[in-house]
């Protein structure tokens, strides 16, 4: 029996990782239903964006308030953790506060600890006042009615509960606080406990102990299914994101064998298609569903912790058009769940559900709407880029089901007949010269 | 209009069998949009004062392309690219100059993979090359003090992080520069891109040109100063729906140029 605690905490531990884990796995699986891309390039510049932009939050501080906040909730995410690797090493060889015994810098890691776990408190407490009360505009839109607004604030009563689990854990371990070191904090709310006797503190102690870490492993478990995974995702997002200019968009290359062969006067139009050509062709131009998209769209979805940058900065959404770009990158999620579940459900095949991205979940008028001014992609903090799933969708309004609107095909086959995007003859090109 | 441009087409040089050093890629907007050809007669002017060695396709030049690949069609993009590029590199095209910031992102990065390896710089940074090098001089106070704001142009800001060449060449000219709340990075579109220019907006509560010709607004500005024929056209629209066109101009930095110098 004295080892109940040990073996209860290591099969606590056991199907808190296995069943993270497992989602994990699952969304490698629906990243990877994405159409393959090289990203193979550049390594030095994809490591040194990673440590710039996840790492090194550049681009979370280009809002000062939110972005400082951030920087403590995040610095005191990563740091807090060297925490739970004590408690698990406890937790499971049942020790006590086994980094005790590194000394006097034991004391130092802990105040640093607790000071942030203060930190992050007053954060996450100003972040739910912005949400919930001050009502700050980018987290009313549409897209964040029901379950993302639920989710948003799960995400900070989980880090209230944490934060305040610790410091009580802290509070009411005698030992520790007779060590008085480390306990710059929990000092101040130890005598909050002095009424109790010494087991009733105790039993306290332990009670935070336990929630504290169950708390963590559920919270690592919640992660999959809400928008907070960007505290893993934004690492391999920030490295995969766009290396070339923003203005370059990607030439589709499958097209410019059909263009190349159209422009060759020696092709037999004729001819029968060589032997496996039939494979070499697409079975779409664009996209219209997740699996038509990149796998880096997919990581890009599951990445976006709705935010809202994008959108607060997309001129169309300014301007009261549906376009939000922010709602691309969470309908793809949504679609992308959906048809993993229907993967799930039918034995590892996907069943036709009748529904895709394009239509059941984003409408050709958000995508006609975006201006394509990289606004969003310029916002975002973790270099999603909700314009290139926009383009590959327009790709697909455009090339399989000519459903652009009127005026632009209008624009469209005057190019084509006179290489304007207006009726003007192509001979008159130059007149301007002598108006 | 007194003296006579001097606009050379490539098939001139050819004839003589010389290369200009630099190619002046009009495009559609500065070919036949009224508006558009007055920045692209404005830039000749500074191209003829600098005695600049360059030429134009003239007839043999066709749209790029740009705008039907922002459509979506990528077919007809390529189409005009690959017709493109067999002239431009039939007359050994290295260096092309273009007023018009989507032909500019267009050639120098999506022309590339298909066959067209360019030196591609817009007006403004070719202007402010002209300058630092002598071959220009912006001298005289006909915009000294004068308030301007400059709009970034998306294709040239945010897609190819070209700031700085507009600002520097509007300082030449002692103008008092104002910038909008938001602008270089976070600079609102115009709401020309992305193929909006050929069609109406979707149903909103508001349209992206007037928001945008707010912001400008908002400085106070004697001019509001362009890079881009479709943001020159936009902003121009913006500032007459505002009721402002007698006390804001809206110029492209060409013009500004051009004009300071009585060209």
């Amino acid at each position: 029996m004295e080892y109940l605690p040990n073996i209860i905490f290591a099969i606590i531990l056991t199907i808190g990782i296995g069943y993270f884990a497992n989602n994990v796995k699952k969304l490698f699986r629906n990243i990877k239903l994405g159409r393959d891309v090289d990203v193979s390039d550049d390594k030095p510049q994809r490591w040194k964006n990673m440590s710039m932009i996840a790492l090194g939050q550049s681009k979370m501080v280009k809002r000062p308030i939110a972005g400082f906040l951030h920087v403590i909730v995040y610095v005191g995410f990563v740091i807090i953790n060297i925490e739970v690797l004590e408690i698990i090493i406890d937790g499971l060889f049942g020790t006590h506060r086994i980094f005790s015994s590194i000394g006097s810098l034991y004391g130092v890691l802990i105040s640093a600890f607790e000071i942030l776990a203060v930190l992050v408190l007053v954060a996450v407490i100003v972040f739910w006042l912005r949400r919930n009360v001050i009502k700050l505009k980018r987290f009313l839109s549409a897209e964040m009615k029901g379950w993302p607004k639920s989710d948003g604030n799960i995400i900070l009563y989980f880090e209230v509960v944490l934060m305040c689990l610790f410091l009580v854990m802290n509070a009411t371990d005698l030992q520790f606080q007779a060590m008085d070191s480390g306990n710059v904090i929990s000092q101040f709310i130890s005598p909050w406990f002095s009424g109790f006797s010494e087991s009733s503190i105790h039993l306290i102690e332990r009670s935070a102990w336990w929630i504290h870490i169950i708390g963590i492993l559920t919270f690592l478990n919640y992660l999959y299914f809400s928008k907070h995974l960007h505290i893993l995702l934004a690492f391999p997002n920030t490295y995969y994101g766009k290396l070339t200019p923003k203005g370059q968009f990607e030439n589709l290359e499958a097209v410019t064998k059909e263009v190349k062969m159209m422009m060759d006067p020696n092709v037999d139009p004729f001819a029968a298609p060589p032997e496996g050509a039939e494979a070499a062709i697409p079975a779409k131009f664009g996209a219209s569903d997740v699996q038509d998209l990149s796998w880096v769209n997919l990581l890009n979805a599951y990445t976006c912790t709705e935010c809202g940058r994008c959108t607060s900065e997309c001129p169309a959404n300014q301007t009261g058009k549906k376009l939000s770009p922010r709602k691309i990158m969470m309908d793809t999620r949504d679609r992308l769940e959906e048809v993993g579940k229907n993967i799930d459900a039918n034995k590892g095949e996907f069943k036709d559900d009748g529904k895709q991205l394009l239509g059941d979940y984003i409408t050709n008028e958000e995508l006609w709407a975006c201006t394509t001014c990289n606004a969003c992609v310029e916002a975002c903090p973790v270099s999603i880029d909700p314009l290139n799933i926009i383009m590959q969708m327009r790709q697909y309004l455009v090339m399989e089901q000519s459903a652009a609107p009127m005026e632009l095909n209008t624009m469209m086959t005057n190019i084509e007949n006179n290489g304007a995007p207006w009726p003007y003859n192509q001979q008159d090109r130059l007149n301007w010269k002598n108006e | 209009m007194s003296e006579q441009l001097t606009v050379p087409t490539m098939a001139e040089f050819m004839a003589e069998g010389k290369k200009p050093d630099i190619l002046f890629w009009v495009g559609s907007a500065g070919s036949y949009d009224d508006r558009a050809k007055k920045i692209t007669k404005a830039f000749v002017k500074i191209l003829n004062k600098a005695n600049v060695d360059f030429a134009v396709l003239g007839t043999e030049e066709s749209n790029t392309g740009d705008v039907a690949k922002r459509a979506g069609n990528e077919f007809l993009f390529q189409m005009q690219a690959v017709m493109n590029i067999e002239v431009l590199n039939a007359y050994e095209v290295k260096r092309i100059v273009t007023c018009d910031p989507h032909s500019f992102n267009c050639l120098k990065n999506e022309y590339p993979s298909l066959g067209g390896v360019f030196e591609v710089i817009h007006h403004t940074q070719f202007i402010e090359e002209l300058i630092s090098s002598g071959r220009l001089k912006v001298e005289g106070d006909k915009y000294k003090g004068k308030r301007i704001t400059f709009h970034d142009p998306c294709y040239l800001g945010r897609a190819n992080s070209v700031y700085e060449a507009p600002r520097n060449v509007l300082k030449k000219t002692n103008a008092t520069l104002v910038e909008m709340k938001r602008h270089k990075g976070s600079a609102l579109c115009c709401g020309a891109g992305g193929a909006q220019m050929f069609k109406d907006a979707e149903p909103g509560n508001k349209e992206i040109n007037v928001l945008r010709t707010e912001d400008a607004i908002e400085t106070n500005p004697e001019i509001i100063a362009t890079g881009c024929p479709y943001c020159n056209t936009m902003m121009t629209d913006g500032v007459k729906f505002k009721e402002k066109e007698s006390d804001i101009k809206v110029l492209d930095i060409a013009e500004l140029i051009a004009d300071s110098q009585d060209l």
